[in-house]
């Protein structure tokens, strides 16, 4: 604060008022079309406040889905939501960290061609290469699969980025005096490097779980069975025509099941997220 | 940069790399030639046949009213999402760095939109924008207008624009924040005792030492407006009416997968990487510049 500017505080606090309400406002829609019947929602305009319907919505959607759309139990859904969320992150911290550890620390023949080689995996995000990735699944055996949810979206060059970047900062006398000490590299790598990676993990799994919980594209692709749908393809299932033909209650629950998991990281992890998203861009 | 210090073994180091090489060459490199090959190859309708057809498919595209039209729209539809949403992001940043209390509280509440999957987002903006139920749809009647995006084509394009905005809200705000925060007060301090005011400061210091952190910004939201708001666009419009919000990626979509085209689809895909790999290398460029400073 270089100055009092006691307008300009008021119009900051009011900017940021409006914009926060503009912000929430379509959550808190959601969250009241969740607790009304189908037909309080039907007629128009919508009741702006909670109604009574917040168990009876959730319990039906959580078991049994919607009736007219999709009718499989979201509580399904959100467990291969979570698996999705979880094995991609810790997937890809796994494989980027070794990677990682290899090229930082060794000197070795096409050491440089390996590192172009992740690098330009940057280039190609799921969306370009949509139909052959499919194709390469399909002839693999793995639609309608974990395996097929989550390995094609664990390769990635950012995470290897981000730990080449953090390693680069360990001091090398960590590493001369491993060395002396007669610690071979794996053991440097156990003791040394991994506990000093943790907060760049933290960031990366953080930013990644949403990542993961998050998938639309991929998961449309390869899932054609009702059990392996994840929570977010649930919600497009449920939705199978026109304005009425909806059962909107119902499907707003279900987006806020969908919403919360990843809105919780965020808030409780708030640093994390923060510190990983800002690293994982640079 | 390189280590001084380095361990040697002869099989080690390709050990730890082979995961990630393996997944690489599985998921990127193989369905990227296959891309590529298939791009060259024109299918009967039956898929039973194939032919090697050279820059057919290419040159068929780039025919194609439709596929330019699609080129029209993305480019409109990503102007309007990096547009808005740099600049109501820098807007709330200016303004969230300049309060103290409740700065917090603002913050969170800012950076929710960030943990929304992109079809949520298009779900609850479809159901307030809604043609006859939504709650949006009936104040828009209070004034005269006539709402419903699912026959009109602007609106449509409306619609997908709010809710792709919504969601990088978060994102923006966050990297202009920090980017606010990063610029030393010793300069607006001096500015301020030279007698500029908060606007002259704003536009003569802040704004150009932000500059970076914008054209960073720049990139990445062309990059979110071209490929992540997929899901926005599938779970409302679906490309429609008529086409008129149906980008780039999503046409490589619903001509492979909806319509079966294989080869016209992965032509696109391949325009698509030229298009990627062209935004990554001015990305890139930049970086190495800001490095130098």
């Amino acid at each position: 604060m270089i100055e009092k500017r006691p307008v300009l505080d008021f119009i900051s606090h009011a900017v940021l008022i409006i914009g926060a309400a503009l912000v929430a406002f379509p959550i808190y829609v959601t969250f009241v079309a969740s607790t009304l019947t189908f037909d309080q929602i039907m007629s128009v305009p919508m009741p702006l406040w909670p109604g009574d319907q917040l168990i009876a919505n959730y319990t039906q959607v959580l078991t049994a889905g919607s009736t007219k759309g999709s009718t499989a139990a979201v509580k399904d859904m959100l467990v291969n939501s979570m698996i999705m969320a979880l094995v991609i992150p810790l997937g890809k911290i796994s494989i980027s960290i070794l990677s990682s550890f290899a090229i930082v620390y060794f000197r070795f023949p096409l050491r440089n061609f390996f590192f172009w080689m992740i690098f330009v995996t940057l280039m190609l995000p799921v969306e370009v290469r949509i139909i052959p990735t499919f194709k390469v699944i399909a002839d693999l055996g793995m639609l309608n699969t974990y395996a097929g949810l989550t390995l094609p979206l664990i390769a990635s060059a950012t995470a290897t980025f981000l730990f080449r970047q953090f390693f680069m900062t360990i001091p090398d006398e960590l590493a001369e005096a491993a060395r002396i000490d007669g610690a071979g590299p794996m053991r440097f790598f156990w003791d040394v490097v991994l506990p000093l990676s943790k907060t760049s993990m933290a960031a990366l799994f953080v930013i990644q779980f949403i990542y993961g919980w998050n998938q639309y594209l991929w998961p449309l692709l390869i899932t054609s069975e009702e059990s392996m749908y994840t929570v977010v393809i649930g919600i497009k299932r449920m939705i199978v025509g026109g304005d009425a033909a909806n059962e909107w209650n119902l499907v707003m629950a279900t987006a806020m099941l969908a919403m919360l998991p990843p809105a919780l990281v965020v808030l409780l992890m708030q640093k994390w997220f923060v510190k990983g998203l800002v690293e994982t861009e640079k | 940069m390189e280590k001084r210090v380095v361990f040697r073994s002869a099989w080690l180091p390709y050990a730890l790399l082979a995961p990630q090489l393996a997944f690489t060459v599985v998921f990127f490199f193989w369905p990227a030639a296959q891309a590529i090959w298939y791009s060259f190859q024109l299918q009967d309708a039956f898929g039973l046949n194939t032919q090697f057809v050279g820059f057919e498919n290419f040159r068929i595209l780039f025919g194609d009213a439709n596929y330019l039209r699609s080129f029209r729209t993305t480019a409109i539809f990503s102007v309007l999402v990096a547009g808005f949403g740099l600049g109501l992001s820098l807007l709330l940043a200016v303004m969230a760095d300049r309060v103290v209390k409740g700065a917090l509280a603002y913050k969170t509440v800012l950076i929710w939109p960030y943990a929304v999957a992109a079809a949520v987002a298009g779900v609850l903006w479809a159901f307030i924008f809604a043609p006859s139920i939504g709650i949006v749809t009936y104040l828009l009647k209070g004034f005269g207008i006539h709402w419903n995006w699912i026959i009109n084509g602007n609106q449509a394009m409306l619609l997908v624009v709010i809710a792709s905005v919504w969601k990088q809200i978060s994102y923006n705000f966050l990297f202009f924040l920090a980017g606010l925060q990063s610029i030393p007060k010793s300069l607006l301090e001096a500015a301020a005792i030279d007698g500029a005011g908060p606007a002259r400061r704003f536009l003569t210091i802040v704004l150009p030492l932000l500059s970076p952190t914008t054209f960073f910004l720049l990139v990445v939201n062309i990059v979110y407006a071209f490929f992540d708001t997929f899901g926005v666009i599938d779970a409302t419009t679906q490309g429609g009416p008529a086409q008129a919000t149906q980008i780039l990626v999503y046409k490589v979509y619903h001509d492979g997968v909806k319509s079966g085209d294989l080869g016209g689809s992965s032509a696109q895909s391949v325009i698509l990487m030229i298009i990627v790999i062209a935004l990554t290398a001015i990305q890139f460029r930049y970086i190495e510049r800001k490095v130098q400073y």
